[in-house]
């Protein structure tokens, strides 16, 4: 179990960290780092939601942007295997089901874990997690961190990596390069609503592909 | 100094839709488990949208002064140079943040 779960919770310390220094960079209390990691508990959001919680953002972009950033955890549901978590922890289960405990319980080497094993792999992930963003917090209430620029790159980085990453595992260029042109128009186009026009456009254009692919397969046969 | 209620809300909000989202499909998806546009969806969807959210990071690079756009280049080229080199998820996002914090830093 350690050898799978080990490098996903190392590689949350770090991150952590920087998600509590953006914070108080940011210019919120330290102690809103454990709280995002907490009850958030959701990565890319968290770190999207110190831009939004700093410039006191309407609630209805939050959600928006929630349901936007967080709409690819509908898919985990296919293949999670939570029928072997017992009832009574199915809400934590849920509740803490990130990109990094789904990507462990449905690996190969999972495949024989008890539900029990399951919980405390998403529990321990849970708590590296908010103990590392309370530190970063505390570190960047210590330091004159205002004094450092462009910490926010961070965010940037992330996301790179990780599209750098699902393209390795599914090189496909079309896709690609739809989204960059659905960001691209929706900044164009409505530069306050990009993230929702862009997603939404990129939904469609999958719809329509798909819909087109279908008929030619039709068409074949 | 951002008011600590309206951030409460935000994160209120953001954990209940986040919770939907991972909770509510464990009940209504299982039927459509083969549904092949689901199926096509769940495939297709993850690199484009980190693609929309990478470059909805960068939105305010356009408008920013000449040199900082540079820097936001050379800091997006480290990272994608260095993890298409050695493929080291936090490698690339720290020497990334790294590069672009210090030219920010030092030369603004």
């Amino acid at each position: 179990m350690l050898r799978l779960a080990a490098p996903v919770g190392l590689a949350f310390i770090p991150l952590g960290i920087a998600l509590g220094l953006l914070i108080t960079h940011a210019g919120l209390a330290w102690w809103w780092a454990p709280v995002f990691a907490a009850v958030l508990y959701a990565g890319s959001l968290e770190f999207l939601m110190v831009g939004l919680a700093a410039t006191a953002a309407p609630v209805a972009a939050v959600a928006l942007t929630t349901f936007v950033v967080n709409a690819r955890h509908v898919f985990y549901a296919l293949s999670f295997p939570l029928h072997r978590v017992r009832p009574a922890a199915k809400l934590y289960s849920t509740y803490t089901l990130s990109d990094e405990a789904y990507a462990v319980a449905v690996s190969s080497e999972a495949r024989g874990w008890t539900g029990r094993q399951i919980l405390l792999m998403q529990l321990v992930f849970h708590l590296i997690w908010t103990v590392s963003s309370a530190a970063g917090g505390l570190l960047g209430a210590a330091l004159p961190i205002e004094r450092v620029h462009g910490l926010d790159f961070a965010l940037t980085a992330l996301f790179i990596v990780l599209a750098l990453d699902a393209f390795r595992q599914r090189p496909d260029r079309v896709t690609a390069t739809a989204a960059a042109g659905c960001a691209l128009g929706a900044w164009w186009l409505a530069p306050g609503q990009l993230l929702v026009c862009a997603f939404a456009a990129f939904t469609g254009v999958l719809l329509v592909r798909y819909a087109v692919r279908r008929e030619g397969v039709a068409d074949a046969g | 100094m951002p008011d600590n209620g309206h951030i409460a809300l935000l994160v209120a909000v953001g954990a209940a839709i986040t919770w939907a989202l991972r909770a509510l499909p464990f009940a209504a998806l299982t039927p459509l488990r083969h549904s092949p546009v689901v199926r096509y969806l769940s495939v297709h969807m993850p690199v484009g949208v980190m693609v929309i959210l990478a470059l909805y990071t960068l939105r305010d690079v356009p408008d920013a002064a000449g040199r900082q756009q540079l820097w936001s280049l050379l800091a997006v080229g480290a990272t994608v140079g260095l993890h298409l080199w050695r493929v080291r998820p936090l490698l690339s996002i720290l020497a990334g943040t790294a590069v672009y914090v210090v030219l920010m830093s030092v030369w603004p």
